[in-house]
């Protein structure tokens, strides 16, 4: 009796262990662990959505191949492009912001801990929501499987007729919650950042990336409304025979798309301005200078948050618009270039007379910039409405935004991760498999996204299955399908980075970068209070002053 | 305007993409639908202000990398840093002003020039003279009307060339069956949707006679890939006489009775019209003069006896997902009627 006895308690107190730890984790409200749930779970997506990919540029790497049927070929680009937007990239920015914003601020936490979990929680059903398409989706029509509208699921496609069975509505649902749960997330983190600044810190003295993330949030806040909208009158549609979307019927195709692109242009903001973010924190410290043009850096964010609210109908150019509104558009459009450009100068200020340190984090900084700069000028060229009438819908739009969103926003994630990972866990990532990872997915990159503008320019349209091998398209596609091997690579190494560093890496110290933002002020990861006493703070580079008491910042700012 | 640039821009973009697509494609007839190889006035008009447009941005491009790479090789950390921070410099508001207006200055210039071309490109009624041209986009194929003529054709597109002292634009105004589609053929013009419950126009003017493809560029669904377009452009003489030969009722030829009372029996009645015929739907393509096409299933394979027979057997054979069910027809009567259609020309 005895031995049994101690042998249960042995076994329950190993499960208890492993449940606590789970309980922990699921049960959490601290910013920190709820920041690391949100990362880990969009690199998770994201290596689903590669895989999704992959699969596709297998089959397009023949002329008239037929590896996968068109509608698995349909079904797997939403998939990547729904899982990559709302499943990688906007979990991702909100990850880095929860655990970095409350330090940066000097705060404890957010400014509501539990609904700040709520809206992680709801991000991750959403997630699996739209997964679980896969074996639900059909109903009793069949096996299952996943929506096959596209990610910006234009109406009528989504309608009941032309979409049977409940596909659209997984995707639909998957969309709508997950958007509660971005709503939340940025209301709190406005919260935080108006009301939880530590002393000292006033607006004009927050780390660029704070000022960053507001914008972010106000533009969440403002635009997923109407995306909201729009999917519950698609419900309505579908469910109770309404008739916003259906054409058939007296409806408006065109309605989905002015709602959806009011949601979508901003998001393609929502999803860039972190990257921003990251490079204006960043790239100082490995120049070993102040950001150059703060007070002008702040203006061209809310200059580009503002103007990206008036810019939506540049992806409907298309669509038969009247004169007016196409000129209306190209211009709104053609303005963001100017803040845009404020910006890169900005950074190349910051650059120029600094002494730059090559770290994983700054390479991964000094080629967003250099890849930004083309995604931006491919922004002109299709801002440009009788361009945008030969270029829309083609590869050379998939070029432009994959440019701004892996060339742009995934570089700059990786740099992120290389900076704050020493914060987050204590342990340094490797620096030379840092820099396996980087040069694979530059050249990976390059193969892939620079051959498809060619493409596009050479009239290849966007989501088809398979092509004529008479167009001159297959030597491109080749090329763009064997970029994604070095892509791949990249990936297998970074995970293989973050694996071995989390046992052996270098321990890394509270400050490992010499930075001069507060979260470095603490330790390595922070204890769950973040600060023993709240910091306070009497410019925007509190570390600087601490360690130039001679020259301080805030005499200059 | 930094002219020079723009020609040299022009140059090598002109050798790089024609070499690029003419190595692919020597051995066929059909063109890359490029568009940088304009055969049209709507195309021609935009790839001048392509040309426009590639020269500034492409300056651009070459200034901000080279400051970039300037930057890094020169501010790099050298191997003997003594460890000391360098100058630390906040802002410069002549640097920054300079580098807010030359943007707005740029911005303003292109703008301008698009607006001049957005109002030449787009017109919202045919000018009179104009050959029009109703197009209906279907979930996978394209039906074109001439109103002026009665005719109604599919998936190849016929029109008329202009010369050098003017010609017979075409003005094509687009509807939808079903979902949205866009009509894109970048030899001729920008692309155009073709959205439901909706109106919208677009227009061509080929000054060159030959065929030019395009296909479909908004995704409408399963078979969105193999939407494709064929435009022939005619000169004008010859172009009268295939809408003379549209004009003409179908042929019904003696020989193929059997195939023929075998299609007219068949529901392929309820999708398809022969003129003349009790078969009159409009679901499917126009079969009246099917054998003047030389594409079926809106330009998937030739039009010949062989793939005719395996369509009308399972059109899922070339095209999986295709609105045409296969009528479970034997083999020896899927052939009677394949050779019925083969005299429909
Ligand atoms: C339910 C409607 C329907 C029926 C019945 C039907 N078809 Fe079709 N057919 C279509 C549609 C739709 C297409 C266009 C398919 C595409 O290109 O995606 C088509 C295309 C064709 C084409 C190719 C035309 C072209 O120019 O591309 C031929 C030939 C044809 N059908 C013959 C037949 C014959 C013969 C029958 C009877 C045995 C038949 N069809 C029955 C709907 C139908
Ligand atoms: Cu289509």
């Amino acid at each position: 009796m005895t031995v049994i006895d101690s042998e249960a308690v042995a076994i329950g107190g190993v499960r208890q262990g492993w449940l606590d730890a789970l309980h922990g984790w699921v049960t959490t409200v601290d910013h920190k662990r709820i920041g690391i749930l949100y990362v880990g779970s969009a690199l998770f997506f994201m290596v689903i959505g590669g895989v999704e990919i992959s699969i596709i540029r297998l089959q397009l790497a023949q002329a008239e191949a037929h590896l996968i049927s068109p509608q698995t070929f349909n079904r797997l680009f939403t998939m990547h492009g729904t899982t990559m937007i709302f499943l990688f990239g906007m979990p991702m920015l909100f990850g880095i912001a929860n655990f970095v914003i409350p330090l940066m601020l000097g705060a404890r936490d957010l400014a509501f801990p539990r609904l700040n979990a709520f809206g992680f929680w709801l991000f991750l059903f959403g997630g699996f929501l739209l997964y679980y398409s896969y074996l639900g989706a059909e109903g009793l029509y069949g096996a299952g499987s996943a929506p096959d509208i596209g990610w910006f699921a234009y109406a009528p496609l989504t309608s009941k007729t032309f979409s049977p069975g409940n596909s659209t509505d997984y995707w639909i649902l998957a969309i709508l919650v997950s958007g509660f749960g971005s709503m939340l997330t940025s209301v709190n983190l406005i919260a935080t950042t108006l009301t939880m600044r530590c002393k000292g810190m006033t607006l004009m003295r927050m780390p660029m990336m704070v000022w960053i993330m507001l914008v972010v949030s106000v533009l969440v806040v403002l635009v997923i409304p109407p995306l909201t909208a729009a999917q519950v009158m698609l419900l309505l549609d579908r469910f109770l025979g309404a008739h916003f979307f259906d054409a058939q019927a007296g409806g408006s195709a065109l309605l989905w798309q002015h709602l959806f692109w009011f949601f979508g242009h901003p998001e393609v903001y929502i999803l860039m301005l972190p990257g921003f973010a990251y490079a204006s924190e960043i790239i100082p410290v490995f120049s070993r200078k102040v950001l150059f043009g703060y007070p002008a850096m702040v203006a061209a964010t809310v200059g580009i948050g503002v103007l990206s609210l008036g810019v939506w109908a540049h992806h409907m150019f298309a669509v038969g618009l009247s004169r007016d509104l196409n000129i209306f558009f190209t211009g709104s459009t053609l303005l963001v270039a100017v803040p845009t450009g404020i910006k890169i100068f900005n950074w190349l200020g910051t650059i120029y007379g600094g002494k730059i340190r090559f770290d994983t984090p700054m390479l991964f900084c000094l080629a967003f910039l250099a890849q930004f700069v083309v995604a931006g000028l491919t922004g002109v060229i299709l801002a440009i409405a009788p361009l945008d009438w030969q270029l829309s819908d083609s590869y050379f739009v998939v070029a432009h935004f994959h440019y701004v969103i892996v060339g742009g926003l995934l570089f700059t994630i990786f740099g992120a991760i290389y900076y704050w990972f020493p914060k987050v866990t204590g342990r340094r990532l490797s620096e030379t498999l840092g820099r396996w990872n980087f040069w694979l997915l530059v050249i990976g990159f390059q193969i892939t996204f620079t051959t498809m503008h060619v493409q596009g320019l050479l009239g290849m349209p966007r989501r088809i299955y398979t092509y004529p091998a008479d167009r001159g398209w297959e030597i491109w596609n080749q090329a763009t399908s064997v970029g994604v091997v070095f892509q791949i690579a990249a990936v297998a190494i970074f995970a293989f980075n973050v694996w071995r560093s989390l046992r052996k890496g270098q321990i890394a110290g509270d400050d490992p970068w010499d930075a001069w933002t507060l979260e470095w002020s603490t330790t390595s990861p922070p204890p769950s209070y973040n600060f023993e006493t709240i910091p306070e703070v009497q410019s925007r580079r509190p570390l600087w002053d601490l360690k130039h008491p001679d020259d301080p910042d805030g005499i200059h700012e | 305007m930094p002219l020079t640039l723009v020609t040299l821009v022009r140059l090598v973009a002109v050798v790089l993409l024609a070499g690029a697509a003419g190595a692919a494609s020597a051995a066929e007839s059909i063109q890359p639908p490029s568009m940088f190889s304009p055969v049209s006035t709507p195309a021609a008009e935009i790839l001048e202000l392509s040309w426009l447009v590639i020269g500034i941005t492409g300056a651009i491009f070459v200034v901000v990398e080279t400051l970039l790479l300037v930057g890094i090789v020169r501010y790099r950390r050298g191997r003997k840093d003594d460890g000391r921070e360098p100058a630390q410099v906040y802002a410069s508001g002549p640097i920054e002003m300079a580098w807010t207006i030359v943007p707005i200055i740029i911005v303003a210039v292109l703008f301008l020039v698009t607006t001049r071309s957005i109002a030449t490109l787009q017109k919202d009624s045919a000018p009179p003279g104009w050959l029009d041209v109703t197009l209906v986009g279907h979930q996978w194929w394209w039906e074109f009307r001439y109103p002026e003529y009665g005719i109604t054709t599919a998936n190849e597109l016929h029109v008329p060339t202009s010369g050098p002292g003017g010609g017979r634009p075409t003005f094509l105004t687009l509807h939808s069956a079903d979902v949205i589609h866009s009509f894109w053929i970048p030899q001729l013009a920008g692309k155009t949707d073709v959205i439901p419950n909706r109106e919208n126009h677009m227009w061509i003017e080929p000054r060159e006679s030959g065929l030019f493809v395009g296909q479909c560029a908004e995704y409408c669904g399963t078979q969105h890939a193999n939407m494709l377009i064929r435009v022939i452009a005619h000169p004008p003489e010859e172009f009268e006489a295939w809408v003379q030969s549209q004009q003409q009722d179908a042929v019904d030829d003696p020989e193929v009775r059997a195939g023929r009372n075998r299609f007219l029996s068949t529901a392929c009645v309820n999708c398809h019209r022969v003129t003349g015929t009790r078969a009159d739907g409009s679901f499917g393509p126009d079969l009246t003069h099917l054998m003047s096409r030389a594409t079926i299933g809106a330009g998937i394979v030739a039009n010949n006896r062989e793939n005719l027979i395996a369509w009308v057997k399972d059109p899922d054979h070339f095209k999986p997902g295709a609105l045409m069910p296969a009528m479970g027809l034997g083999d020896p009567e899927v052939e009677r009627v394949a050779d019925y259609l083969l005299t429909l020309q």
